[in-house]
């Protein structure tokens, strides 16, 4: 249906054989890296929770804060101690979350067009989360403490902008005041608010945006740092002391190898380092511009205002307002924006005036893709079909994104590859069922990487019935299949057409389990 | 038909456990290894740091009482003084090397704030000649303030070199 698939890059390709090497043991929809997001807002969770207790028990004063902390861990370690580590791990373990984040999604080309807003929200993340997590190691003034923030106090002052420098705070313990302590509390505790906030604007323009991990990965991820913080539990070292420089610190890597960084090099290679990743992730949209697909487009006449497009728009470009046709008067109407619009079509898979069985000659919906309207789906099927002349007539309903379709097409096989799969109606397979087709494959991106997010789910769901439109419970079983594969699973494509190719051909027999 | 749904097996227990030890283990890893060596052993760390404001570039001067004339009522000031500072130039000798020299710029647009430093140096442990000289006079050439000290460092120990007007100028600490 659509002229051509999408191009994979060599990062997409790396990055996703690793995500199928994973997906064997560990399940596709349960695969970590495919919920990194949700599992980094699940690690939020879990230091904001550690924080309140530690927080309540901490002595904010410059010579109460170590004792504090220290006597947690020691004389509480069943429970001040297993939070004072979990809010560390989780710490560290957002981190790299966030980091591996950043990289699938930039290596799946996921910055530009429509999704430039979430890029570009989620490039301060970056400094953001850092600044909150070196900031928590002051707060336990310890060696690693006095080092991270003298540290951090000399990387400031190589950007000339204070009138004295930061360092001279940590010059000697008189310096040290109780003032200042009150400055790193409110740092550890103001930073992370603000990412709260910028972590909401980073999935404004997602629906049903994925904020908790699956639960078996949320029990897993808890489960491990807690046994972690047990097995391996985070504890103070020395106290600080500033007539003593520390010699030998247990580094915590994953936060705070800025500091041997800066060391090894100097305070403006690190900044100049931090201004050209921020500057290349803040530009990155614009670098490798795409031309825009057009957007949906509604169609008054047929629109009644059902809704349902505004339950499956995977990035909340749907809005209803009042029905402007007078016929209409009291019902409601789809308005797509189209700076939101990802031209998934999704949407048009889920009106209900999409269905083929429509007797108008020209099939319009009430919410259709200018560049691939469901009207040529339903006259190139019809043709398609018209023209196999063999018994069984297989289809394939494919999408641009996912394992390619055309490579099935032959004598047997009619193969149509669209924007994304959630563009079917599933009336299709039936309309196809009834003009001739023996069987019918739905295929799309595997669970958890479909391009636009949702579609691979609500086509699933749609063709099981438990989500509108449905499939009908009349259409036979045993002559629909779906296989789910991304690119460079043709294999997986071709063995399930194999098995739908059998199954059909001996229709008395139950479908296969998979 | 199905949803590519995970249904969770002893098999896939046990690789989702691997996969979460693994994470486990790297977090648990790098979060505590390997030592950094902040500093090296027998060796001590000495910091120049100081905030000071230099004298005025140049001398005050008499208004005439023509000039004073022409200004309005409230600003006839009969002495003016310049607001830009001087830089202050440092220099730090150790056991009669010169290991820093620096000239540190007035802050502020009109060049009217303190002048700030930050050095930080690594030495042996063990005595020490130590000289500081200053110059925070753009008037006058040589130093407006030295300090010459023997020290002995302790391995780790962290001397700061500061300049404090009320104990005399340049200190040890």
């Amino acid at each position: 249906m659509s002229a051509a698939t999408v191009p994979v890059g060599y990062g997409r390709r790396t990055f996703q054989r690793l995500e199928h090497w994973f997906d064997r043991p560990l399940g596709a929809d349960l695969n970590p890296l495919r919920h990194l997001g949700s599992l980094g807002f699940l690690f939020f969770w879990l230091i904001a929770a550690s924080g309140i207790y530690l927080y309540a028990v901490l002595d904010t004063s410059a010579t109460g804060a170590y004792p504090s902390i220290d006597q947690l861990s020691r004389e509480q370690w069943y429970l001040g101690g297993v939070l004072r580590s979990l809010h560390r791990y989780a710490c560290d373990g957002f981190v790299l979350v966030m980091l591996a984040h950043l990289l699938r999604e930039w290596m799946f080309g996921r910055y530009g067009g429509f999704r430039r807003y979430s890029w570009l929200t989620g490039v301060p993340l970056l400094p953001l989360v850092f600044a909150c997590a070196i900031g928590g190691f002051w707060l336990n003034w310890d060696a690693l403490g006095q080092f991270s923030a003298q540290a951090t106090a000399e990387w400031l002052d190589g950007l000339p902008i204070f009138a004295s420098p930061l360092t001279r705070n940590f010059l000697s313990a008189a310096t040290v005041s109780d003032r200042l302590f009150s400055l790193f509390v409110f740092i550890h505790l103001g930073l992370p608010l603000l990412l709260l906030f910028a972590l909401w604007f980073h999935i404004q323009r997602i629906s049903l945006a994925e904020v908790f991990p699956p639960r078996a990965l949320a029990w897993g991820a808890v489960a491990t740092l807690l046994l972690l913080s047990l097995l391996k539990p985070v504890l103070s070292q020395a106290p600080a002391d500033l007539a003593l420089a520390p010699t030998q610190l247990a580094l915590d890597w994953i936060v705070l190898f800025v500091h041997p960084l800066m060391y090894l090099t100097s305070a403006g290679f690190v900044w100049g380092l931090v201004a050209a990743v921020l500057l290349l992730l803040t530009l990155l949209p614009w670098l490798s511009r795409t031309a825009r697909a057009p957007v949906a487009v509604v169609a008054p006449d047929y629109c009644n205002g059902c809704r349902r497009c505004l339950a499956d728009c995977p990035y909340a470009a749907i809005t209803m307002a009042p029905h402007p046709m007078r016929h209409q008067a009291g019902r409601e109407i789809a308005v797509v924006n189209a700076d939101l619009c990802a031209a998934c079509g999704i949407c048009v898979g889920s009106c209900p005036s999409s269905t083929p069985f429509r007797s108008i000659a020209e099939l319009t919906t009430g919410i259709d893709l200018p560049q691939s309207p469901i009207s040529e789906l339903r006259r190139q099927l019809h043709s398609g079909l018209a023209a196999l002349q063999t018994q069984h007539k297989l289809v394939v309903f494919g999408c641009d994104h996912g394992a390619d379709v055309q490579a099935l097409r032959g004598p047997d096989v009619l193969a149509f590859s669209m924007v994304c799969t959630g563009v079917l109606p599933p009336s299709f397979v039936e309309y196809a069922l009834r003009d001739g087709a023996t069987g019918v494959l739905v295929t799309g991106c595997r669970a958890g990487s479909c391009e636009f997010r949702l579609g691979q789910l609500w086509t699933a769901e749609r063709l099981q019935g438990l989500r509108e439109p449905h499939l009908r419970a009349s259409v036979p079983r045993q002559c629909v299949a779906t296989s789910w594969a991304d690119r460079g699973e043709e294999v997986l494509l071709a063995q399930a057409l194999d098995t739908l190719r059998q199954q059909v051909a001996r229709p008395d027999e139950p479908a296969p389990q998979r | 038909m199905d949803t590519d749904k995970t249904t969770l097996n002893p098999g896939r227990l046990l690789a989702q456990a691997l996969f979460f030890g693994l994470f486990g283990l790297v977090i648990g890893v790098f979060s505590h290894w390997p030592v950094y060596q902040v500093l090296a052993p027998g060796r001590a760390v000495v910091k120049v740091s100081f905030t000071h404001h230099g004298k005025p570039v140049s001398e005050c001067r008499q208004v005439s009482v023509a000039e004073l004339a022409k200004l309005p009522p409230n600003m006839r000031a009969p002495v003016q003084c310049p607001r830009e500072r001087s830089p202050v130039r440092v220099e730090v000798d150790v056991d009669g090397q010169t290991v820093y020299q620096h000239v540190a710029r007035p802050s502020g647009l009109s060049k009217d704030g303190a002048s700030s430093v930050y050095q930080r140096l690594e030495l042996a442990a063990g005595p020490h000649e130590i000289a500081v000289r200053m110059n925070d006079d753009a008037r006058q050439t040589g130093y407006t303030h030295t300090r010459t000290g023997s020290v002995a460092l302790r391995p780790a120990q962290i001397l700061v070199i500061d300049f404090d007007p009320e104990a005399g100028g340049v200190t040890f600490k």
